[in-house]
């Protein structure tokens, strides 16, 4: 393949994966916008997502389009009991305890996981077929389209939800100034739990379309929540197109990296942006530098 | 400040003390990595509780440790003494320079941050292979030597790790009842009236950043002596996640909270060999419950809860703590 | 000792302080008045190095100091206190002023954590001058209640007595008064005129205006941002743009 060409590949699954970071980044932000929380546990949605499809689709073999939404609606509820058990009762407590229960979360979700299913990594079947498309010279699978598409998708509703719906505007409302938000009548426990539901649903979706390219097992979450965080910071935590832009440019960037240079140090690609942004501009590269000094 | 030490006093003599009732046993070996811990987790304890700092990459600067001595003083043949020192210093010269812009960054960023970086040295471990021997690891570290003694059984070994950790605690100790463990209490309680004091807390922060990034690079340093063998796994994420619960069990502030986090969380898996594939869970698990209902540590959760049965057998009293 | 000059601050869309100057005499008392919202806390906030203004210079002592942060200001001779009192509530109250001497004290974390000979002494100097300094504002009966446990008047006190530990030229306190009985009151303003005598420079952010017209030498009057006057206390009280300005003063 010419160089052209292999960038045009590299290009071209760089931003199917950074789709995926896109939407995991948005879930981060929906909960920190929420509650100031940094949701450790969100890549174990992501995690879920896969392997619950799986095992519906294996076990109590459901066709793929039925194991899907049941899937998501698990996660989700997994995602809603996490909120009310681990989240609620710690509300007033200090930021290290929160950081410390959202870790607990992750691990306890993680850990049975692993012991309810197994250890090995499985590949959920593509939703329509794996024949490859080439496309100026480079190969596309169709789960390629099916990842970008859906992922439109989700953002266009999360745009949508944001700016026309009653609750998502009560949302963003918590986000700026929680206690005037509860003053004028919403209730901002209910957006909290809100908040983590909406993440855990989007988690496991971008955890059930991007499990038929990238296998899945009881701890893909760690990294790909990782990622996805880091798509976030780029985009200064925004649950908007500026995160969407930052998971992009981290997919391309890491796929770019693992090509040209070393597929072993791909992993630390992520990080390495991910330390370069929080040291230089903590903000995102979109977000506003705080004005008080102190 | 005469509490302190009459606690400390009672501490290490039941430490140096203890190998009496274990001679003999396998358990000796399980004790000498009980001190491992204890280094690290009272590492972590320093940045966690006084600096009210979260690191979730600690094992990294174990790991350089580790990595460090074991290959200046078997691919280069240092004296191992000197490869410890030096290693530590440029370990703590390392957690120094990133402190300032990592140390910017408040609660959850900053866990993140520790991480990646965590994460970064992780695979640099592995895929280093030419220097660190990749996943398989690097073997032929030798034994510490200090004149006619070799450090090679689980006795002396325990109390050469146990002379290290003893060491930590009482500085520790002597740093909680100085000016500066003042200082930063201070800032705990009211950080902007603690700078108004002249207390510089951001320099303050990336000092003792780099403080407990060198006691993790010694602790590093004699594990790679008493193994004599250094693999990457056991510097992953997972290590600084069980450190990590090591301290909150023990009780955030509390040096000896960490002791008994350390001591708790190496012999559990001894004892429950059979359920090593739960320990994961068990860890998560136990890290959520301390928080919701512990989150003073065993350490000041046990007087609590003894108090509260206590105070409720005793009607007239009344319920006090 | 202290000039402000042009000092204007804007908050978004918000003028907060518009062009405002005016010096502080050395050995002096000044009291900086106004109507709530006039601006007093803000300009404090800037001079103390917690904001940064929008434009305009703090010179103290001959020296710009905008832009310094907080934490050097100590070490330059000057010191705050708090509105709602920022006491350590968790330390006991001489650990509390022992905290005050930090910035006149050096063992580092090494020498503290070895107990350098050198540590060892200075720990001793520093519990002695707390001590003083506790024994100066009159509560040192109180040295080993828990800070947090501290009734408001005498936490006003202990914030006083870790201020002036840093041996400040220039002390500014921020409604000092807030919160004390007339007893305490009275208190108070004995205090500012021992640490006045002690050659002290003292602003006060007030509205307390039995006390500011009692120990003030000199007083400067905020309104909307910008200086409505200055002079001793007898011409404020006879400026009619002063009285206007309260909408009856009710001294």
């Amino acid at each position: 393949m010419e160089l052209g060409n292999q960038l045009l590949q590299y290009m071209l699954s760089g931003l199917s994966t950074g789709a995926i970071y896109a939407l995991i980044g948005i879930g981060f932000s929906i909960i920190y916008n929420a509650t100031g929380i940094i949701n450790f546990a969100q890549g174990e949605f992501v995690m879920l997502g896969g392997m619950l499809t799986l095992f519906l689709m294996e076990t109590l073999k459901l066709p793929l389009w039925a194991a899907i939404p049941l899937a998501v609606l698990l996660a989700t509820l997994v995602g809603l009991v996490f909120e009310r058990l681990a989240i609620r009762p710690l509300r007033k407590a200090s930021p290290i305890s929160l950081v410390i229960i959202t870790i607990g979360g992750s691990i306890l979700i993680r850990g049975l996981s692993m012991l309810i299913w197994d250890k090995d990594t499985h590949a959920l079947p593509p939703f329509s077929g794996d024949d490859p498309i080439m496309i100026a010279g480079a190969t596309v699978l169709p789960q390629h389209f099916w990842i970008l598409g859906i992922t439109v998708v989700l953002i266009g509703l999360n745009k949508w939800f944001f700016s026309h719906t009653i609750s998502g505007k009560a949302m963003r409302a918590c986000s700026y100034n929680p206690r005037a938000a509860g003053l004028v009548g919403i209730d901002v426990r209910r957006m909290v739990l809100l908040s983590f539901v909406i993440s855990a649903a989007m988690g496991s979706l971008a955890g059930i379309i991007v499990a038929p390219l990238t296998m899945t097992s009881y701890d893909v979450g760690v990294m790909l929540g990782l990622k996805g965080f880091c798509a976030a910071i780029i985009g200064g935590m925004s649950s908007g197109i500026p995160t969407v832009i930052g998971g992009l440019i981290l997919g391309v960037l890491e796929s770019l990296g693992a090509g040209l240079i070393s597929s072993g140090y791909k992993d630390a690609i992520a990080f390495v942006i991910l330390l370069l942004i929080l040291f230089i501009r903590p903000q995102g590269l979109f977000g506003k530098p705080e004005s008080e000094r102190v | 400040m005469k509490k302190e030490l009459i606690k400390y006093a009672v501490f290490a003599i039941c430490i140096l003390l203890a190998p009496l009732a274990f001679s003999g046993n396998y358990l000796m070996n399980v004790l000498v990595f009980v001190g491992i811990h204890t280094l690290l987790a009272v590492a972590l304890n320093l940045l966690l509780g006084y600096a009210g700092q979260i690191s979730l990459g600690h094992a990294a600067f174990f790991g350089l440790g580790a990595y460090g001595s074991g290959i200046l003083s078997t691919t280069y043949e240092w004296n191992p003494w000197l490869a410890m020192l030096v290693v530590a210093l440029v370990v703590g010269g390392l957690a120094f320079a990133i402190g300032f812009p990592i140390l910017k960054l408040k609660g959850h960023y900053l866990a993140m941050a520790t991480l990646g970086m965590g994460i970064i040295v992780y695979i640099v471990f592995n895929e280093w292979v030419a220097i660190t021997g990749g996943p398989s690891g690097f073997s032929g570290i030798p034994n510490l030597e200090l004149g006619p003694v070799v450090f090679d059984s689980d006795l002396k070994n325990y109390y050469l790790v146990w002379t290290f950790v003893l060491g930590c605690v009482l500085l520790s100790v002597n740093l909680a009842n100085s000016r500066i463990g003042r200082a930063f209490r201070a800032i705990h309680d009211a950080e902007v009236a603690a700078r108004v004091m002249g207390v510089n807390a951001r320099l303050l922060k990336v000092q003792v950043f780099a403080l407990s990034a060198m006691i993790c690079a010694i602790a590093g340093s004699l594990y790679a002596h008493v193994m004599t063998f250094v693999a990457p796994p056991s510097f992953g994420f997972n290590i600084s996640v069980e450190l990590l619960t090591m301290v909150v069990i023990g009780g955030l502030g509390s040096i000896y909270g960490s002791f008994l986090g350390a001591l708790l969380l190496t012999m559990l898996p001894e004892f429950l060999r059979f359920m090593h594939d739960y320990d994961i869970v068990f860890y998560g698990g136990l890290l959520m419950v301390m928080t919701i209902f512990m989150p003073g540590g065993l350490v000041r959760g046990i007087p609590d809860l003894f108090r509260k049965i206590t105070g409720l057998k005793n009607k007239k009293g009344g319920a006090h703590a | 000792m202290l000039e402000l000059k042009g000092i204007t601050q804007i908050f978004g869309g918000v003028t907060a302080l518009n062009d405002v100057s005016f010096s502080i005499h050395a050995d002096q008392v000044t009291g900086v008045i106004g109507p709530n919202g006039a601006g007093k806390t803000t300009l404090f906030n800037i001079v103390t190095g917690i904001y940064q203004q929008t434009s305009g210079q703090v010179i103290f002592e001959g020296s710009d100091i905008s832009g310094i942060p907080v934490e050097r200001l100590a070490a330059k001779g000057m010191v705050r206190t708090f509105q709602n009192i920022e006491l350590f509530g968790q330390m006991t109250v001489l650990e509390n002023v022992m905290v005050g001497l930090h910035s006149k004290s050096k063992s580092g974390l090494f020498a503290c954590s070895f107990k350098a000979p050198w540590a060892i002494k200075e720990e001793r100097r520093i519990r002695e001058e707390a001590h003083e300094w506790l024994r100066f504002v009159g509560i040192e009966q109180l040295a080993d209640v828990q800070a947090s446990n501290l009734p408001f008047g005498k936490g006003r006190m202990l914030e006083i007595a870790r201020a002036m530990a840093c041996k400040p030229r220039l002390i500014l306190m921020d409604e000092p008064a807030a919160g004390l009985n007339s007893q305490e009151t009275v208190g108070l303003a004995e205090l500012i005129r021992k640490i006045r005598d002690l050659g002290v420079t003292v602003v006060l952010v007030e509205h307390d205006m039995e006390l500011v017209m009692d120990i003030c030498d000199r007083i400067v009057v905020l309104n909307l941002g910008q200086k409505l006057a200055e002079g001793t206390p007898r011409e404020i009280q006879d400026n009619h743009e002063v009285i206007a300005a309260y909408l009856g003063d009710d001294d």
